[in-house]
């Protein structure tokens, strides 16, 4: 759930206010991103993703919130850590989309599968002598 | 105070199949205006995601086609998935330039699979450069229709300010995604089977509906069903003991009854080194839950859940009567995963990527149907309309506080629990089928919420009808075909060979269609 906007980053540009597919974010009277309707909040992760300046946090538990502080969030080292790892932005030289090496991550799980279950086999056989 | 707009197609729903049919209707020359609940861009399943499609070169197709016949156990219709293959190949390249294709180690470039927030970005970009008119943030609440029967636009409410609005249409494309059933899918909350309620009240019907149990794991308290890295897993009981569960497609239920009978943990231990180093790359958000929370992903004991897809990996929606995806209401077009996906999937959750073709090309079948319909007969704005809304919007009664949050979780109680959805029974069919309809009945005689609530209303409302709808079917079916399994009926039963319908608001009706319409399994 959306815990806190680190407003000493945010530039009340509307990004995420925009982004968020389920409306919880208003930029206020002060020009700055408030969490207007946290109890809607779906986790989703896409308003960190599309805020430039990395100015908000997400914690994954999406049941209730749990009160991260600014300083917290500052301290995890993981504001921005999901746009960075998308290389969006000014990661886009260092961060490249891998996304399509899924099938063949897809193909080698399927293959240990078959090996775990052959070598499984021969034990259940050994065992059974 | 309300904004009342007149055009030619309005698609209603941003994801990917909407964002495909806004695309298709505007290059038809027609003149589009799309709605979204959220915002197209992230709204959805898509958005959180990382597609594949159904992507087969032209001298595998019809291998293809015939093995996916053969897993679609009697439902399947080998003319739609060679037509889904055959626009997902011309399609994908098209997006170059709005989508930036990576190339594989051999330097060819990757079309297959896109990652969800980068697609869906691609997607609003190219559809606002067809000309589409984008409204985020303006939930539709129900359809108008004319005189005559035909769909003429609908209503909804611009979230900001609260304001209602009216859009009448020369057709209207309903591309509302699946039903999660409030569960906690990752990208599902916006998917609420509205585009379901609000099709069968103005007179579509829907198929497949029985198909609603397909499950994905996720770290316990997150919805991060990002389920690659489960391929590799070793599953252990709360005294972490190893637990003989052998990954592979039916992983389902063997996680299900460990997670009946107690707590249930994963370990990823056996994702290879060089996959690891890669995966921020590839599931930028799978990582995120562990590193926020101090997880080793790939060396700690973690707790796990399985959530439930309800008919996003699931199969049932609205039934589609032609080939550009109408319905059998004249002027409303179904698309994605609003629609009922029997025709490629059969009774087998078509996954990823027979789903995401599915988007994309009835989609663009919709929304080029809805096009030539509404350019062929004009918006008619002028004429005299009804409105379609009930449940949640017009009650029958005097109006009440109903609680909404209750109503909410019977679905949940009834459509996602392990036992009561994966391992059916017909007398659990029935009462669950009972207490839904004891709430619908409460939500249909007394509910009407204000602003904002009018929309968490009919959302309540639309699950508890896709709940209902599910159960009727569910119950129906006295056999197990595909990802419907009933403890009570095993195994496939030929007079059941054949897909089934359901309609109905204050009694639910369901009816299997005659087999001879069946395509034959070649």
């Amino acid at each position: 759930m959306i815990e806190i906007v680190i407003e000493d980053r945010c530039t009340g540009c509307g990004d995420c206010v925009d982004a968020c597919p389920s409306d919880v974010l208003e930029v206020d009277a002060r020009g700055k991103a408030r969490i207007a309707r946290q109890a809607d909040c779906q986790t989703c992760l896409l308003c960190e993703l599309h805020c430039p300046t990395d100015a908000l946090f997400v914690w994954p538990d999406y049941e209730a919130p749990v009160g991260i502080t600014a300083e917290q969030a500052l301290a995890s080292g993981q504001l921005g850590a999901f746009r960075r790892d998308s290389g969006w932005g000014e990661h886009a030289a260092t961060h490249s989309n891998q996304h399509w090496r899924m099938g063949s991550i897809f193909e080698r799980a399927r293959l240990q599968a078959i090996e775990i279950a052959a070598r499984k086999s021969v034990q259940a056989e050994e065992t059974v002598r | 105070m309300s904004e009342t707009l007149s055009t030619d197609v309005l698609v209603i729903g941003g994801g990917l199949a909407g964002t495909w049919a806004a695309i298709a209707a505007a290059r038809e020359g027609a003149e589009v205006v799309l709605a979204d609940k959220g915002h197209c861009g992230t709204s959805g399943v898509t958005a959180t995601a990382g597609p594949g499609h159904w992507w087969v070169p032209p001298e595998g197709r019809e291998g293809a086609v015939v093995d996916r016949l053969k897993r679609s156990l009697g439902l399947g219709d080998p003319d739609w998935m060679r037509r889904i293959l055959d626009l997902t190949w011309t399609s994908l390249p098209t997006l170059r330039g709005y989508y930036d294709f990576s190339t594989d180690d051999e330097g060819r470039p990757f079309y297959r699979g896109l990652r969800g927030p980068e697609y869906m970005r691609a997607m609003r970009n190219l559809a606002l450069a067809q000309g589409v008119r984008i409204l985020d943030h303006h939930p539709a609440l129900e359809l108008l229709r004319h005189g005559d029967g035909s769909i003429s636009g609908a209503a909804g409410l611009a979230l900001r300010g609260e304001l209602p609005w009216t859009i009448r249409a020369g057709a209207v494309v309903l591309a509302t995604g699946g039903c999660a059933f409030a569960s906690r899918l990752l990208g599902s909350a916006t998917n609420t089977g509205d585009g379901l309620l609000m099709g069968v009240e103005a007179g579509a019907d829907l198929s497949g509906m029985e198909f609603t149990n397909y499950y994905t794991p996720a770290m316990a308290g997150t919805n991060m069903a990002r389920s690659m890295a489960y391929s590799f897993a070793r599953w252990f009981d709360a005294d972490d003991r190893e637990l003989d569960i052998p990954n592979g497609p039916d992983v389902t239920p063997h996680l299900a009854r460990a997670l009946m009978a107690g707590p249930l943990f994963c370990r990823l231990d056996r994702v290879p080194e060089d996959i690891r180093r890669v995966m921020p790359q590839v599931q930028p958000n799978f990582v995120l839950p562990f590193d926020r929370k101090g997880i080793d992903a790939y060396r700690d004991r973690f707790e796990v859940t399985l959530h439930a897809e309800g008919t996003v990996r699931g199969i049932g929606g609205l039934r589609v009567v032609d080939q550009a995806c109408q319905t059998q209401v004249p002027g409303l077009f179904a698309a994605g995963d609003a629609a009922s996906r029997e025709l490629v999937t059969g009774a087998i959750s078509g996954g990823g990527a027979v789903n995401s073709s599915w988007a994309l090309s009835s989609g663009q079948w919709a929304g080029a149907g809805a096009a030539r319909v509404a350019l062929g007969q004009g918006a008619r704005a002028d004429a005299l309309v009804v409105a379609t809304g009930r449940a949640g919007l017009r009650p029958s009664l005097a109006e009440r506080p109903v609680d909404l949050r209750a109503a909410v979780q019977t679905v949940r109680d009834e459509l996602n629990d392990y036992e009561r959805n994966i391992f059916r029974r017909g007398p659990a069919l029935a009462a669950s089928g009972e207490r839904l309809d004891e709430v619908w009945t409460e939500l249909a005689t007394h509910a009407r919420g204000k602003g904002r609530m009018s929309l968490r209303t009919r959302e309540a409302a639309a699950l508890v009808a896709a709940g209902r709808w599910s159960k009727a079917a569910a119950l129906a079916r006295v056999e197990s075909r595909g990802m419907h399994r009933r403890e009570d009926a095993t195994g496939l039963d030929s007079r059941f060979a054949a897909r089934q319908r359901a309609r109905g608001l204050n009694a639910v009706w369901t009816a299997f269609e005659p087999t001879v319409a069946q395509a034959e399994v070649a």
